[in-house]
């Protein structure tokens, strides 16, 4: 641990050394550093058996981030360490290194990167590499990206190399290339009318080496992609289609079925109203540079969830994940601010929103296996029209927040949640749901949230959270109390308690009390915790890991610079 | 274990002393227009950058509680507030419709490859900036409380008064 603290704090001081003779020059400096420890206590009620309980007792990880720029020049790198990693995160991060290192180049028209970089290509159906500190995600690129602007309005990407898994890099090949035109910018006469017109399209192909006994691989799997954007006025339409060829993998089964995907967004927002109404579907389209690969690893595209993400402790118990495979769903999303000073919004004014989103399968009439050849190559067919008969995920919410007066302001929430645990869970697919479906293991939920936030005097704020979650299914009914008080701008205190009183099992009718204490001094946080946290799952951007259920004191010190 | 944290709070400290200016990124307008954070920051007085996300709820509870402040430091004071989200590509469509349902009225970015964020240095947001008028970053914070905007109303009327930030 000691030893850990020292190496970083010298690799720390090597590098202030070198900017501070850089600074001389005008350049800049900026980084982070994050560490996270927990001390693991045996909790006999949570983990009867032991198996979530880790040898270590401690597990401790952390990072430094470096970047460095000057004048058109930049350069960075990430140091991380894992002694061991902390339960949840994935078991590839073991030991210690530098993980992430770029120089890059950068003039009016030209940006050239050679070494690790993220980027995206539209919204990431095609490509999308990136990092998520929290999930353990990280499938940065591994080579060289150039990115022009050749012509005004035209934007230019193109990138080269592979991919991170944990350690080492994916044994695949990524190569991809990206055109935006920006209309408005071209034809200053759409500006002058008010329209804000873009389009785009890109190309990726990924290479892999294909030696298996039995099938012929595709080595070389190409995906393309083509969107646009279009804003006038409030309105602001986006629409984006991506094509796959085919791409056996482990995700899909091996099979040779091409895939594809599309995304539809409208949205409207004026005067303190905003309007959101989505469509997506997608088919096939989990796309890897290594077909082998599995959970989160070497990930190439992006497929975003298109609901809403819950923040509240209890409904973030039943998140949904993107079922990469195929899925279909739509989302509807209103927000109003209703004016201050009228009868309805107070003196303050009243922010209203109401959100409802549904994700099922897509139709699937799976190929019959006795029929060997058709069912490698072809697996199922879908009916783009027809609808999915599996339910994997429904979301109805609405929120009321009200400032009442100076000192007090509320929001009320009610959801109504339906959660497909077999899918979302246990991973279940839908073939043998549609075999078996009464097998199915399904979660109805109804949830209240209450929040609170009152203000005692300048700078000494007292929040809390009732939040009540009732249902018949999987662990039952709970409720939680939360309370947290803050004095600005330095400390922060909080207590909070699950009662899961509605399990069937009555043993595990249990208590879940949980304590931080958090100190804030500028960019610097450390924050200290101690009590019980149960199973879930965790949750960015459609992403999802399963957290085990621990017992524990944890810290957390962050700092940027 | 104490000392090494005194030690690495005092370098941090002092490199956080030295002025620095926001490296050339590009960022996106709602509208997809390409831009400098550079061109985006005011020159006559103070600047206030605050990163966001539509899941992020003490972001958002950030600038619904900064935005009665807002309103007055950019009549009496010239400040300007630039509230640059991180969300990405797909989230992004999400950005414009949030913001006019929270009735705020800030300038807003999109930072949709988190360049600008991993460029400054920033772990999670909310992360809050302050600029002066010649663009140098005076003062930093990240997390919010509830409170926390009262320190950042009081950090930009120093600002603009040509002081150094007490907090």
């Amino acid at each position: 641990m000691n030893k850990f603290s020292l190496s970083l704090l010298a690799v720390l001081v090597g590098f202030t050394a070198v900017a501070q003779s850089q600074e001389t020059f005008g350049g800049q400096l900026h980084g982070n550093f994050q560490l996270d420890g927990q001390l693991y206590l045996r909790d006999e009620a949570i983990d009867p058996s032991g198996e979530f309980f880790p040898d270590e007792r401690f597990l401790g990880q952390g990072y430094a981030n470096f970047v460095y720029t000057q004048g058109d020049f930049s350069g960075g790198l990430r140091y991380e360490n894992y002694q061991n990693v902390m339960l949840g995160f994935p078991e590839g991060y073991r030991g210690e290194g530098i993980t992430y290192r770029y120089l890059q180049f950068k003039q009016d028209n030209l940006d050239v990167t050679v070494g690790s970089f993220y980027e995206q290509f539209g919204s990431g159906m095609v490509f999308r590499s990136y990092e998520e500190r929290g999930l353990g995600y990280d499938n940065a690129m591994d080579g060289v990206r150039v990115k022009a602007n050749p012509a005004k309005g035209l934007y230019l990407k193109g990138v080269l190399g592979r991919q991170r898994f944990y350690f080492e890099k994916s044994p695949g090949i990524v190569r991809g290339l990206d055109a935006e035109y920006n209309l408005t910018e071209f034809m200053p006469k759409l500006d002058s009318l008010g329209y804000r017109w873009t389009i785009g399209g890109s190309f990726l192909s990924k290479y892999q080496r294909g030696n298996d006994p039995f099938l012929v691989l595709p080595e070389n799997v190409a995906t393309g992609g083509i969107r646009t954007q279009f804003t006038k006025g409030p309105w602001a339409v986006q629409a984006e289609y991506a094509y796959k060829a085919n791409d056996p993998s482990s995700d899909n089964g091996y099979i040779y079925k091409d895939g594809n995907g599309i995304i539809v967004n409208l949205t409207y927002s004026k005067n303190g109203l905003g309007l959101i109404a989505g469509a997506k579907r997608i088919d096939n389209m989990s796309f890897r540079s290594d077909r082998n690969g599995s959970t989160i690893d070497m990930l190439i595209n992006y497929l975003s969830p298109t609901t809403q993400v819950h923040t509240y402790a209890l409904p973030a118990l039943y998140q949904y994940a993107t079922q990469i495979n195929g899925e279909e769903g739509i989302q509807l999303e209103a927000n109003y601010k209703i004016k201050r000073k009228t009868k309805l919004g107070g003196k303050y004014g009243t922010l209203i929103s109401a959100n409802y989103s549904v994700v099922q399968s897509i139709d699937k009439q799976f190929v019959d296996p006795s029929n060997d050849t058709l069912r490698t190559l072809q697996g199922y067919t879908s009916d783009p029209l027809a609808r999915g008969d599996i339910p994997y995920f429904h979301d109805f919410n609405f929120k009321v927040s009200r400032k009442v007066n100076k000192r007090f302001k509320y929001t009320a929430s009610y959801l109504n949640l339906f959660y497909n645990r077999s899918v979302l869970e246990d991973g279940l697919g839908d073939e043998a749901i549609q075999i078996n479906p009464s097998n199915q293991k399904l979660l109805n939920a109804n949830i209240l949230v209450f929040e609170g936030l009152y203000k005692i005097k300048s700078k000494h704020y007292l929040r809390g959270e009732a939040q009540s979650l009732r249902t018949q299914d999987d662990r039952g009914s709970m409720a939680m109390m939360l309370l947290e008080y803050s004095v600005a701008p330095h400390w922060f205190f909080s207590v909070q308690d699950i009662y899961n009183y509605g399990n069937p099992d009555a043993d595990q009718r249990l208590h879940y009390p949980l304590a931080s204490v958090i100190y804030t001094a500028g960019t610097s946080r450390f924050q200290l915790s101690y009590g019980r946290q149960q199973r879930g799952i965790f949750c960015v951007g459609g992403v999802c890991r399963v957290v085990p259920p621990s017992n524990g004191v944890s810290f957390s010190l962050t700092t940027s610079f | 274990m104490k000392n090494i944290l005194t030690a690495l709070t005092l370098l941090f400290a002092g490199l956080s002393l030295q002025a620095q200016v926001l490296p050339s990124t590009t960022l996106k307008t709602l509208e997809g227009k390409q831009i400098d954070i550079k061109d985006a920051i005011s020159t006559e007085g103070p600047t206030v950058i605050s990163f966001w996300a539509t899941w992020c709820k003490p972001c958002i509870k950030e600038l619904t509680a900064f935005s009665d402040y807002a309103i007055d430091l950019e009549d009496e004071f010239g400040a300007k507030v630039l509230a640059v989200s991180i969300d990405d590509t797909r989230n992004s469509a999400r950005v414009a419709p949030l913001v006019q349902g929270q009735g705020w009225d800030y300038t807003v970015l999109l930072d949709e490859n988190q360049d600008l964020k991993r460029n400054l240095g920033i772990v999670n947001v909310p992360f809050t900036l302050v600029l002066n008028s010649a663009g140098e970053v005076v003062w930093k914070h990240s997390g919010y409380s509830p409170g926390d905007e009262e320190t950042l109303a009081e950090v930009v009327k120093e600002v603009a008064a040509g002081k150094t930030p007490s907090h």
